[in-house]
């Protein structure tokens, strides 16, 4: 459109202008198609997967039961991506959830002795305020985000070790109690947690898209300086996504203990590094200022069919595994990165 | 508040050594002195690699991992040789220092991120390598420099002081040092005045990587066994704090090794201190949270002023 417009004011395209136009379209088109893969990518490798997953293993993959598993294993990790997702649009990242979720863990199995709402508000409480701590030492304090939530990483799991004697106590819920049923419930045959983790990534989707407070992370994350210019809350708005990044990672692990009727205070190393995967694998830059929360509901779903598949296999080591997960997170960011310099063209 | 983020390091190492002359028995000892002195060997062989990469307003994550690589080369290469297992070691940790720096140099990764993803592979890679065992490693020259003396000093902490002194050259008298400073100070001027940015930073991340397993070699030395599940866990934390409490700022642009040293020395004794006085391995994790962030945010305030 603006190439005609351009061409007709010049009165007739002459001839290295149409090759310019002719390039400029080039990239325009190159720029879109690479926005499209960036967008869509982790969803198209998930229908790839699951497809071949389903050819190679059959119904021993593709029942029914196995999905679901699957969707029950990703809720855990889905809660959390939730929130690293708008941490790191809003240009952040936070690296204190595996052990939040512990922590909660811990303290939710420890606060059932008060019955089901010891159990639910000790360990959401707790995680709320650490989660507060994170965003007022970034967003008010302006210190760095990785270096205030890998302190806080070391802080909660120090917390869960010692609320449990150095890891040597597991505390046990009484299955009669109500928060039992949280994970352990189902509703319309389809598990608590499952549900919790849906309500999330909608609620979140919701916020990200069709609110002020999800457009103002999008503008922080682009350029921090001009959103404040702007008059955008940026202090508040920054708090509240840890703070919320903090809380999600306290009812993941609220529902882990719930799953398990115990508190582990060895659970959830790495899931951090998991979370941002998912997110970064769903197509939000990790330079912060654009991503989508259905993207990382791909990643997450993606992550765990390919966990079931190489456990599927049987054959692969933990370690190999890791290896895998290393190099794959790797090759992502490198396609990613090089998708959006492709788009800035 | 400027001053004493310069020179609080060593006020509080200052601080923590007279705790302890007046409350912790046995402290003023030349055992419990060597002691010391050997066991903030690793952190601070790495910290100084560290201070380095985060001169560059960089950061690497994969010191631990690398770490846990030197040390399950060392027995599997034993058999040729000790002078062969060491070189092997620090070479392999070399190799994970040239995928970061490529990453980073080339490909414009976030250096978070980069190596991020190589904390979790190289830890992998380790185990794999290691079939997730620990080994015992009887090899007389290992065992000689991870416990022996010379004129009562240990080696380790020979070695480590050597690893400074050349580190301190690089980074006052050569080239090099500036580039690091001027990269970290602004990229992009640097860029102008004809930096040569990208090898500058593979150098950077490949030396980091190299000290790691310089420090994960020391380790292995040390405790007469290559365990790559445990060796080098969370090192990163330790060594990243050591730098910032030693001044130099997270923002790059800046690098301090008698600082560096003092703040690995500074955790190390209040690590001893906890752990003397009866506190858990909990709350000395609590703690040590504390002390990092109380330490960067008083750096921000020198950065703000």
């Amino acid at each position: 459109m603006t190439i005609g417009l351009r061409g007709k004011g010049m009165a007739g395209p002459t001839p290295p202008g149409g090759a310019a136009s002719n390039v400029a379209r080039r990239a325009n088109r190159r720029a879109s198609l690479a926005r499209a893969v960036q967008r869509g990518g982790a969803l198209l490798v998930l229908a790839v997967v699951t497809i071949m997953g389903a050819a190679v293993f059959g119904s021993r993959f593709a029942s029914v039961d196995n999905l679901l598993n699957i969707l029950e294993a990703s809720s855990f990790l889905g809660l959390v991506a939730v929130g690293m997702t708008f941490v790191i649009i809003g240009g952040g990242i936070d690296l204190s959830v595996g052990s939040l979720l512990a922590l909660s863990a811990v303290l939710a199995a420890y606060g059932s002795q008060f019955g089901t709402f010891g159990a639910i508000a000790l360990p959401l409480a707790v995680c709320g305020l650490i989660g507060l701590t994170n965003g007022l030492l970034t967003a008010r304090a302006g210190m760095a985000p990785f270096i205030v939530t890998l302190a806080t990483l070391l802080f909660a799991r120090g917390l869960a070790f010692a609320v449990s004697d150095e890891g040597n106590t597991i505390f046990h819920i009484d299955e009669h109690l109500d928060v039992i049923k949280l994970g352990q419930g189902a509703l319309l045959g389809i598990r608590i947690p499952v549900i919790v983790a849906g309500l999330a990534f909608l609620v979140g989707w919701v916020v990200l898209t069709r609110t002020r407070y999800g457009v103002t992370v999008s503008a922080i994350g682009g350029s921090e300086d001009a959103a404040r210019l702007m008059g955008a809350p940026v202090a508040r708005v920054k708090t509240l996504m840890y703070l919320a990044s903090a809380l999600l990672a306290g009812v993941a692990g609220l529902l882990v203990a719930a799953r398990s009727s115990s508190g582990q205070s060895t659970i959830g190393v790495g899931l951090e590094l998991q979370a941002i995967a998912a997110v970064v694998i769903g197509g939000t830059l990790l330079t912060g200022g654009s991503g989508s929360i259905t993207g990382t509901l791909a990643g997450v779903l993606l992550l765990n069919v390919i966990d079931n598949l190489i456990n599927q296999v049987g054959t692969l080591s933990a370690y190999i595994q890791q290896v895998v997960s290393g190099v794959f997170l790797l090759v992502v960011v490198v396609v990613q990165t090089y998708l959006s310099r492709q788009q800035r063209l | 508040m400027a001053w004493i983020a310069e020179r609080g390091v060593y006020l509080g190492l200052l601080a923590i050594v007279a705790f302890n002359l007046v409350f912790t028995p046995h402290f003023a000892t030349l055992d419990n002195a060597r002691l010391q002195f050997v066991q903030v060997v690793p952190v601070a062989i790495v910290a100084l690699g560290m201070a380095l990469v985060i001169g560059t307003k960089g950061i690497d994550l994969s010191v631990g991992s690398v770490m846990a690589i030197a040390s399950a080369l060392v027995p599997l290469f034993l058999g040729y040789g000790v002078g062969v297992a060491i070189v092997v070691a620090i070479v392999g940790g070399a190799l994970v220092g040239v995928v970061n720096g490529s990453l980073i140099a080339f490909a414009r990764i976030q250096p978070i991120v980069a190596t991020l993803g190589l904390l979790v592979g190289a830890r992998g890679l380790a185990l794999v390598l290691a079939q997730g065992r620990l080994t015992e490693v009887f090899d007389p020259t290992l065992t000689w420099i991870g416990s022996g003396n010379v004129a009562g000093i240990p080696i380790v902490t020979i070695i480590a002081l050597a690893v400074a002194l050349v580190v301190g050259v690089v980074v006052r008298q050569t080239t090099f040092g500036r580039y690091v400073v001027a990269i970290g100070g602004n990229p992009d001027a640097s860029v102008l005045a004809g930096v040569p940015v990208p090898r500058t930073l593979l150098s950077v991340y490949v030396l980091s990587a190299v000290l790691a397993a310089l420090a994960g070699v020391v380790q292995t030395a040390r405790l007469a066994a290559s365990d790559p599940s445990f060796v080098g866990n969370l090192i990163e934390l330790s060594a990243i704090t050591a730098v910032v409490v030693g001044g130099t700022p997270l923002s790059g642009g800046r690098v301090r090794i008698m600082g560096t040293l003092a703040g690995a020395m500074l955790f190390q004794l209040i690590g001893a201190t906890l752990i003397s006085h009866d506190l858990r391995d909990s709350a000395t994790r609590m703690v040590a949270a504390v002390i990092i962030l109380a330490a960067v945010y008083v750096q921000r305030v020198r950065g703000a002023a």
